[in-house]
């Protein structure tokens, strides 16, 4: 018995590991993850780091001497030029930017008047409208300076925030990871389930398999077993993409504040055993459907509605973690719940046994579902 | 004569989709393929079913083979039931059909040596085995060439070597020359007589009347699901060619048919 089930496995898996195109299909998803994360990631930060390289052409009338002071203070990268006609040069993106100001505006400032100063530019391009708001920043700051009453916050050397980075990474990772991750082990199993056995029965070799002695439970224990590893590898690969991906993504907003490290070895221990039950039921349930269906493209068909509905469950993760035991008896959902609960570190091992005892117990029911799919002439030969 | 198999008032019934009675012109949903079908094959000999398409052979094979259940009868094999223990049966028969294909994915090698697992063969024998089925098959050369670029004569054999690979003393081809060229169907004709002349049962379905008359030794004839001759192929043709006794029967079966519905 064990023998038959050790040489399905064997050849589902030679099957997979043997095809470039399929080891794509399961790994890719990972590998893409992180990149784009990080990518998404570095052009956020970009975008809000000032470009160092860039020079500003600005004309300036009647530059009070303060101002003159600032300007040369700050590392704006302006650089002054004079044209004939300023308005006519911003507008056809010649100049960046023309500032007017008025004649004796420090005496004015002092005597407690309301200067006006002029600002022209055009929103259109991009050079001109950084321009303005750096220059516009720069007159608020020296504005605030002028009328200066209290600061906040204005001790550098002080953390304000006391969060520390354990507070924000569960955060975020609570928030994001549950249905980032119940959607790639779902499209992971996705990848291999119906092409292993509606694929077989599509082609007719399934049939091949069916007149040998072995049993209809250790066939379908056999590729559930292998597909499992298979989507378990894949799994994985999702989950550490993501891992390393989140920190590259909030790295411009929240830098040194996101640390995956933060997580010990029994944490991830539980992750593992959750993602590794809760595809077990994925397998199980998408080898169900690839068993009825009678090609490849009809599973496909049949599996999508499921994937919409595990995404939604999925997204139940963003809403905090629930408390109350019994949600730990409903498949998939409680999946979501535990891994939610584990990243943010506020999680009972109970719950977690639960979940696991509990999806292994469907994947069971499954397993015996598919058995007697498989030992159903009506569902194995339907045209 | 020993017993090898009995087949005894078999009866399969299918239920029709629309589409299907549409194709079929019938308004009946139900269909029976197989009804009350009886025969005996005995060890060493090559036992042929003989009936125009759709007359209930591939049916009848299939129960053989316990991929579908007979609904009414029952068929030993080797005194095992295929309704009581199907996974005993499967164990003793060799089943080749063209609806069973190899993965395109793997080598016949490897699926040789996989369908022997599954089988239980002990590996020494195994090898030995296929050393010997594949030189014979002219398999050795593409051994190591995957399924899916096999030219369909070269997949045919592997799937004929594959399906008794684990040397079962009764065998069962479904339209073993079918979309065969001339030489492959003449190595498959010949592997079919040393199996007998080895003591083998070989049970094949067939619509070919020269492939009965050549190799088989006797014969049973099915029109609309149900054996209408079964005996030695001498004793069936009773003097006459297969073909014109083959119409003789078919005629008187219209006739009957005829005069039952009237």
């Amino acid at each position: 018995m064990k023998n038959n089930i050790f040489t399905v496995m064997k050849k589902e898996l030679l099957r997979f590991f043997g095809d470039r195109r399929m080891l794509l299909a399961i790994f890719l998803p990972g590998v893409l993850i992180y990149l784009i994360y990080t990518l998404m990631g570095d052009a956020m930060m970009s975008g809000l780091m000032p470009d160092e390289e860039t020079s500003y052409t600005v004309q300036i009338e009647e530059l009070p001497e303060s101002v003159e002071m600032l300007l040369t203070a700050s590392s704006g990268g302006f650089s002054y030029v004079t044209v004939e006609d300023p308005m006519t040069a911003v507008a056809n993106q010649e100049l960046d930017l023309y500032v007017v100001f008025p004649a004796d505006f420090d005496a004015k400032v002092a005597a407690l008047e309301v200067p006006g100063v002029e600002l022209y530019y055009h929103s259109a391009s991009m050079t001109s409208s950084t321009a303005y708001s750096l220059f516009t920043s720069l007159l608020d700051g020296y504005e605030s300076m002028l009328a200066n009453r209290f600061d906040v916050n204005a001790d550098l050397g002080k953390t304000y925030d006391l969060a520390s980075a354990e507070d924000t990474t569960g955060m975020l990772f609570s928030m994001l990871m549950p249905m980032l991750l119940i959607m790639l082990m779902f499209s992971g199993c996705m990848a291999v389930a119906p092409e292993s056995i509606a694929g077989e029965k599509e082609r007719g070799t399934i049939a091949t398999l069916l007149v040998t002695p072995i049993r209809r439970s250790e066939l379908a224990i056999g590729k559930i077993a292998a597909l499992s590893i298979i989507s378990l590898l894949s799994g994985l690969c999702s989950f550490f993409g993501v891992l390393f991906a989140l920190p590259n993504l909030m790295g411009g907003e929240m830098d040194g504040m996101i640390d995956a490290n933060i997580y010990g070895m029994s944490d991830y221990a539980w992750i593992l055993g959750v993602i590794l039950t809760t595809i077990l039921v994925f397998v199980s349930l998408i080898s169900i459907l690839s068993a009825l269906a009678a090609s490849v493209k009809e599973a496909s068909s049949m599996i999508s509605p499921l994937m919409i509905l595990v995404t939604l469950v999925g997204l139940s993760g963003m809403f905090g973690t629930a408390t109350s035991t019994w949600v730990y008896f409903i498949p998939v959902y409680n999946s979501v719940q535990c891994i939610s609960g584990i990243f943010s570190l506020a999680y009972q091992p109970a719950h977690i046994v639960i979940t696991m005892v509990v999806n292994c117990v469907v994947a069971g029911i499954f397993v015996f579902v598919l058995t007697k799919l498989f030992n159903s002439e009506r569902v194995m030969f339907k045209k | 004569m020993e017993l090898a198999l009995q087949a005894t008032g078999l009866k399969k019934t299918f239920t029709l989709s629309a589409k299907q009675q549409k194709l079929e012109k019938t308004k009946n949903k139900k269909k029976v393929a197989v009804n009350g079908l009886s025969f005996d094959a005995y060890r060493g000999e090559i036992f042929g079913l003989l009936g125009p398409n759709g007359a209930g052979k591939t049916t009848t094979l299939r129960m053989i083979a316990t991929l579908i259940r007979p609904d009414e009868g029952d068929i030993t094999v080797d005194g095992l039931s295929v309704v009581k223990d199907p996974g005993g049966v499967r164990g003793r028969i060799g089943f080749l059909t063209s609806e069973l294909k190899l993965e395109d994915f793997f080598t016949p090698d490897y699926l040789y040596d996989f369908f022997s697992e599954l089988h239980g063969v002990d590996p020494k024998l195994r090898a030995a085995r296929k050393k010997q089925l594949f030189e014979q098959f002219g398999i050795d050369k593409f051994a190591g060439v995957k399924v899916a670029n096999l030219s369909t004569g070269m997949k045919q054999k592997a799937s004929l070597v594959i399906s008794v690979a684990h040397d079962p003393d009764i065998i069962i081809f479904d339209e073993p020359t079918n979309g065969l060229d001339v030489l492959t169907a003449k190595v498959v004709t010949d592997f079919l007589l040393e199996l007998k002349e080895r003591g083998k049962t070989v049970i094949v379905s067939t619509h070919i009347f020269s492939l009965v008359e050549k190799i088989c030794d006797r014969v049973g004839i099915i029109i609309d699901g149900k054996m209408v001759a079964c005996d030695a192929l001498a004793a069936v043709c009773d003097g006459k060619s297969l073909e014109d006794r083959f119409f003789d029967l078919y005629l008187a079966n219209e006739t009957q048919r005829g005069g039952a519905a009237e």
